[in-house]
């Protein structure tokens, strides 16, 4: 998973899940959620996916966010970075 | 779609998981009838799918050029790699977001999305972005595909 992988990650939803899976357990799991466009950079990687692309926001300190993999789909990932977390408060589009 | 020439000078393929084995013929396919009008063809994918290619093909016959998928799509963003036209070989949902990536980050370039395997239909269906679709049930064997294929690029069988 490149940068990624390298990252003390939490897998939220499995292997195999679908990016609408991820889209909808971020939309109805977070309480605050932003949307970003494909290529957006996120710890250093561009995200992949179905625009708009929704990011949870949770205890204003963890990211959750997809990540497509060719053989595996897309992961639901949940990062703790409260500097990547202000970024994306500052760039991305937030949920109405 | 603006500026498409009639043939691609720069043509930027796509592929998937190579667990459909129709995928790497298909791609030999494409790139061999690209290469032969004149038009400089870049494959992108995971370590796998481009190995299997580079053993298939050691003298570079059909695949010149290999890259792997995370670093193309960085080039594209970041504006240092350009198309006139992408293809992008799509047989699972992850598939499918890589193409409407690419849609999103060449929004004026020319789409083809080649939708195959088991039941590429409801794939198709999730496909909500501007393209042309190529949509048949291959696995293991390429010909009806290839046929489509031809069909919308204007190749003789």
């Amino acid at each position: 998973m490149g940068c990624i992988e390298n990252l003390k990650y939490e897998m939220l939803l499995p292997l195999g899940a679908s990016f609408k899976e991820c889209r909808e357990y971020a939309e109805k799991n977070f309480a605050e959620v932003w949307y970003v466009d494909p290529g957006y950079r996120l710890f250093d990687e561009y995200i992949i996916g179905l625009p708009p692309i929704a990011l949870g926001i949770e205890d204003g300190t963890k990211i959750i966010f997809p990540y497509t993999k060719p053989c595996h789909g897309t992961y639901l990932l949940r990062v703790e970075d409260p500097d990547e977390v202000e970024r994306v408060r500052k760039t991305a589009r937030k949920k109405k | 779609m603006t500026d498409q020439p009639e043939t691609p000078k720069k043509a930027l393929v796509i592929l998937g998981c190579p667990e459909a084995p129709a995928q790497q013929a298909l791609a030999f396919h494409v790139a061999h009838n690209l290469k032969k009008r004149g038009t400089e063809v870049l494959i992108a994918g995971n370590p796998s799918v481009l190995n299997l290619l580079k053993v298939s093909d050691p003298e570079k016959h059909y695949v010149t050029d290999t890259m792997v998928l995370e670093k193309c799509i960085a080039e594209v963003v970041e504006k240092k790699r350009d198309c006139d036209l992408c293809v992008v070989f799509a047989h699972n949902d992850a598939a499918i977001a890589y193409a409407a990536t690419m849609r999103y980050i060449l929004p004026e370039r020319r789409l083809v999305v080649i939708v195959f395997g088991k039941d590429p239909e409801p794939l198709a269906e999730e496909i909500n972005f501007p393209c042309e679709k190529i949509v048949d049930k291959a696995v293991h064997n390429p010909m009806q595909l290839r046929k489509k294929i031809n069909e919308v690029f204007g190749w003789a069988a």
